[in-house]
């Protein structure tokens, strides 16, 4: 009932563990036996330490970050994940240029079943969302050449023209929406919270945003969209896929609950049931005929 | 601020870094106890009264009271976490503390009086001249009690499971990893599938036993794994 296929990648259902969140190492993604597919932390060509702490703060209405891609690299990276035993292992990377991107994709490569480009992290300057628009066509169609498919993840600004370059290059998914540009200041020292000062902002308050980008993508063009933004439970992954999505991914949930995923299948079935559709896949963009 | 005996905060130091700390006290007064190592522990040693800190938590698991009779092992500002349990531990007490040097020895004046106290320097300018864990093993021949608590270096810690393991002795460590975000989302201070933030930083013998990096690996800022 809840069985997706998304670019190639079979998945026995559609909620994936977003890139960032407790899978930085191997045991802690081992931990998510109940997931769709689990997508690693975003890995770069070198180690990066990330920014000063405070790395996050709690707001209102969900969570703020700034922890700056750091990771150990990816050759240190790959000692981490040759071993796991995850069915549906997807790597996140980022890069400066198409011959970063293009480096750290055919390395990792032999150990995933399909690469995420982030192209949106909101903190992270060049090898985020500044990424330019004009270079993510010729960056994706280098990390085609893997042979593995190859997702994009766009943020919400200017994210049609990003998501059509993106698909010139040969993208097999966009995944959106990355967490967005945002700060806190605490008032007492009237000084902004985060080391970085700005970070991205997840959890419940961007859900409008990430259903609002998934709609309008699948609207404008006919390739698979993984909803990512803001889910904090089943039907909240129901809106995301009436908006196009053919599969979402969960991030700062986790914050709140720490093994969401078994909860979340279950309540799509009852839900699915209760409703009349045997299979997910029914529930796929039928808000966009309307 | 309501916490447990081995539970800690964030502590922010605006301009500078946000550093985890265990409270060691708890109730009326609430504090903590900073050891300078590097810029921003050094930060707070140059605070002077009325100097703001900015503070989220407590977070994490502490200490579980169990038994009667308990011995308290702690190296160095290992002290600090164990504190609050010392005070709130009904049963019979035996504390272990061990310093580099007499001059390091913190909370001695109080444990003398609500432990049966033994002390250990490395360089012996106070007490017994060694490792806090040498002090234990003997009081291990000649005492027995129900369970032992400890924090202070990862390899002294490691000692003292390997002696629990072997006594049949119920053991709880307090661990320290290299944390951001504090709350178990990061994946920087996972050890082994547990997060020392959420899942501890108390851990009990019989998740230790299981923790294969315990003792030997920690990962640095970037999540690179390195030698302890
Ligand atoms: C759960 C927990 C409880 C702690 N309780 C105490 C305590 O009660 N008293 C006390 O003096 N110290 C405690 N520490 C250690 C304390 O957090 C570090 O000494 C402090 O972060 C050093 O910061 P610095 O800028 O002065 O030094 P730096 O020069 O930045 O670093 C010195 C060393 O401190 C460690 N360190 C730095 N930043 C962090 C971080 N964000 N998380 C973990 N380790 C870090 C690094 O391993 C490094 O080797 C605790 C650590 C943890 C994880
Ligand atoms: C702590 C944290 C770290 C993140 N790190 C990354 C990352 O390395 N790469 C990435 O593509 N997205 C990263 N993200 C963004 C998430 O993958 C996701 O797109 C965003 O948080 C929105 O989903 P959510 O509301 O379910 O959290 C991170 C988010 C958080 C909260």
């Amino acid at each position: 009932m809840l069985e997706v296929e998304v670019a190639g990648i079979k998945m026995r259902n559609p909620v994936m563990l977003a890139s960032g969140i407790c899978d930085l190492t191997k045991e802690s993604m081992e931990k998510f036996s109940s997931a769709g597919a689990i997508v690693t932390k975003s890995v770069g060509i070198e180690k990066r330490a990330g920014y000063k702490n405070p790395v996050f703060c709690e707001t209102e209405c969900g969570i703020l970050n700034a922890i700056g891609l750091s990771n150990p690299g990816v050759d240190e990276y790959i000692k981490e994940i040759n071993e796991i035993k995850i069915e549906n292992l997807i790597a996140s990377i980022f890069g400066k240029d198409e011959s970063e991107f293009y480096k750290v994709a055919k390395k990792i490569s032999p150990y995933v079943k399909a690469i995420e480009m982030n192209m949106s992290c909101p903190h992270a300057k060049k090898v985020g969302m500044e990424y330019p628009s004009d270079e993510i066509n010729s960056a994706v169609e280098n990390v085609k050449k893997t042979g593995k498919p190859v997702f994009v993840k766009l943020g919400m600004e200017n994210i049609l023209r990003r998501a059509e370059n993106a698909i010139e290059g040969g993208a097999d998914a966009i995944v959106a929406i990355n967490s967005v540009k945002a700060m806190k200041i605490c008032i007492d020292f009237a000084e902004p919270i985060l080391g970085n000062k700005i970070g991205g902002y997840s959890g419940k308050g961007i859900k409008p945003i990430g259903v609002r980008c998934v709609y309008e993508i699948s609207q404008n063009f006919d390739l698979p969209v993984i909803g990512v933004g803001g889910i904090m439970n089943a039907e909240d992954v129901i809106e995301y896929m009436m908006a196009g999505a053919n599969a979402v991914q969960i991030g700062s949930l986790i914050y709140y609950e720490e093994k969401p995923f078994a909860k979340i299948c279950k309540n799509l079935e009852e839900w699915l049931d209760k409703n009349g559709y045997s299979s997910i896949n029914d529930i796929v963009g039928i808000a966009l005929k309307k | 601020m309501d916490a447990e005996p081995g539970q800690f905060i964030m502590v922010w130091i605006p301009g500078i870094d946000e550093v985890p700390m265990s409270l060691s006290y708890i109730g009326e007064k609430i504090a903590i106890t900073v050891e300078k190592v590097g810029e921003a522990t050094e930060a707070m040693h140059d605070m002077i009264e009325g100097d703001r800190i900015g503070v989220r938590g407590p977070y994490g698991n502490g200490f579980k009271i169990f038994g009667e009779k308990a011995l308290f092992v702690a190296g160095g500002t290992g002290i600090a976490p164990l504190m609050p349990l010392i005070r709130k531990y009904e049963g019979e007490k035996l504390a272990v503390i061990g310093a580099r040097t007499k001059d390091l020895l913190i909370f001695k004046d109080e444990l003398e009086k609500i432990t049966k106290l033994y002390i250990s320097t490395d360089d012996g300018s106070h007490g017994y001249k060694g490792f806090a864990t040498d002090l234990a093993e003997k009081i291990f021949e000649k005492e027995e009690f129900d369970i032992v608590y400890t924090c202070g270096p990862e390899i002294m810690m490691k000692k003292v499971l390997d002696l629990c393991l072997e006594n049949g002795i119920k053991m709880q460590a307090s661990l320290e990893r290299y944390m951001k975000c504090g709350v178990g989302i990061c994946d920087s201070c996972a050890i082994n599938g547990y997060h020392v933030c959420k899942d501890g930083p108390v851990f009990d013998d019989s998740i230790l036993a299981k923790i294969d990096d315990f003792g030997k690996w920690k990962r640095n800022e970037a999540g690179k794994k390195v030698r302890i």
